[in-house]
């Protein structure tokens, strides 16, 4: 577990069942049916960027090549679609993964923006090239929401890695 | 292989290069995406990935219809009465044509028997109610609350009150996918109710549709009504569609026919799924010759 500069605490390393628990649940969000709305944060490939990021060495492409299917499967979207655009992302913030942690959380959400565009904008070029119809410019603003949520979900994924090893009741933190 | 006869122990070992396994996961995907675009050969595949998804999004869609029903419980008694009367009004006009319907059935089937022609098909019909977009927003697709355990097929059409909405292009246990008319990649064989001139209307993408494949000498006028030809064998005939909004003659070989959908595509809320009790045999075999 790396630290962010902000704090030089050693973490304990992530457990594999948290890791696919907080997957699948974003699985689950990705699947309510939310209409059209512009900016509904992706959550996947938010949630995969973070793993990605934190845990180079155990959450990779082939964890984004799974969950990619299966986001096409639920969305009734071309087969591979999601799954080649989180193959690519898990590539990038698994390089990333090295330098993105020496930042302030804020921008190491600056540095995920432009991932997260180049993951919709493969699958715009896919579904283009396939004969779809442009489906607006708002459809981006969905990265947008995902690096605003990139502070808080990394807080939220990372507590459970705050324990210290040895419980000591008198310091419960 | 070391010197000292053994492999080193294993601390940098970390697979394939992360850019060679890019290339194949990449490979990977592009060849599923062409098969699937281009073949459609992995509907078996999806069927097998839905066995895990499907709970998951059962559980996901539960807090929307949740939200939606709860909207709904909460309409004022005045839109239900309002609208309680207008559904009475319409009832007793479609009812007095109902009667004529069937009386003017009765009447074809004796003429046709009288003719020795062969008999029309049965078309048989399911309620269904638009549940939510597809989460695609690559598509003009909507979700039904009808599935294959109800006798949806894929391929059946669906029509609300005023004309066709689309055609049912997947289908899941409980539920199934519709293509909407507006969808790019949709089309429907239609003829024109006037004189019958034949040609297929496609979704144009921006909401409108698009008749194609008909010359531009045809007699085809502004404010003509399509209707389903039913030559495609899946889509019942005389299914109202569209009306003809503007015709450029100009242009090409081709007239390019500008329709606007007869249904609320895009709103509607009740639909029916009709389908042929029975499908036409399939076309003869085409000697060597011709071909």
């Amino acid at each position: 577990m790396q630290p962010t500069h902000r704090s030089s605490r050693i973490l304990q390393p992530a457990k594999l069942w948290f890791v696919y628990f907080s997957l699948f649940l974003a699985l689950g969000l990705e699947y309510i049916p939310s209409g059209r709305v512009p900016g509904i944060p992706d959550w996947v490939p938010l949630v995969l960027a973070i793993w990605c990021v934190r845990e180079p060495l155990r959450v990779g492409m082939g964890v984004g090549f799974v969950f990619g299917l299966l986001v096409d499967v639920g969305q009734g979207a071309a087969m591979g679609q999601h799954a080649l655009a989180y193959v690519v992302l898990a590539y990038f913030a698994n390089a990333a993964a090295r330098r993105v942690l020496w930042f302030p959380l804020l921008q190491q959400a600056l540095h995920m923006l432009p991932l997260f565009v180049l993951t919709q904008v493969l699958m715009v070029a896919v579904r283009l090239l396939a004969g779809a119809e442009f489906p607006g410019w708002s459809y981006f603003l969905s990265s947008l929401s995902n690096a605003l949520l990139w502070a808080p979900l990394s807080i939220l994924l990372m507590l459970p890695q705050y324990q210290p090893v040895d419980r000591d009741d008198n310091r419960p933190i | 292989m070391s010197f000292v006869g053994h492999q080193p122990p294993p601390i940098f070992k970390r697979g394939p290069a992360p850019t060679a396994r890019l290339f194949a996961f990449v490979t990977v995907c592009l060849v599923l995406l062409v098969a699937d675009l281009r073949f459609r050969y992995l509907e078996v595949m999806r069927d097998a990935l839905s066995v895990v998804t499907y709970p998951v999004q059962m559980a996901a869609a539960t807090p929307a219809d949740f939200v939606l029903n709860a909207s709904h419980y909460f309409a004022t008694l005045i839109e239900v009465q309002r609208e309680n009367a207008d559904l009475r009004r319409q009832q007793l006009s479609s009812g007095e044509r109902l009667l004529r319907f069937e009386l003017l059935e009765l009447e074809n089937q004796r003429l046709r028997e009288l003719l020795d022609m062969s008999r029309r098909v049965e078309v048989k019909s399911i309620a269904a109610d638009i549940l939510y977009n597809a989460p695609d927003p690559f598509a003009r697709k909507v979700i039904l609350d009808r599935g294959a355990q109800q006798g949806v097929e894929a391929g059946l059409a669906v029509v609300d009150a005023k004309g066709v909405v689309g055609q049912v292009t997947r289908v899941h246990p409980v539920q199934s996918e519709v293509t909407l008319l507006t969808d790019r990649n949709q089309s429907i064989p239609v003829s024109v109710l006037r004189n019958g001139v034949r040609g297929v209307l496609f979704g144009s993408g921006q909401g409108g549709l698009e008749m194609r494949f008909v010359l531009a000498d045809a007699d085809v006028r502004e404010g003509d009504q399509l209707v389903t030809s039913g030559l495609d064998g899946v889509f019942v005939p005389g299914l109202p569609v569209a009306k003809v909004v503007g015709v450029d003659r100009a242009s090409d070989a081709f007239a390019r026919i500008e329709c606007e959908p007869l249904a609320a595509i895009e709103t509607s809320v009740q639909v029916l799924v009709i389908g042929r009790t029975a499908y036409p045999p399939p076309p003869p075999a085409l000697d060597a010759r011709e071909r």
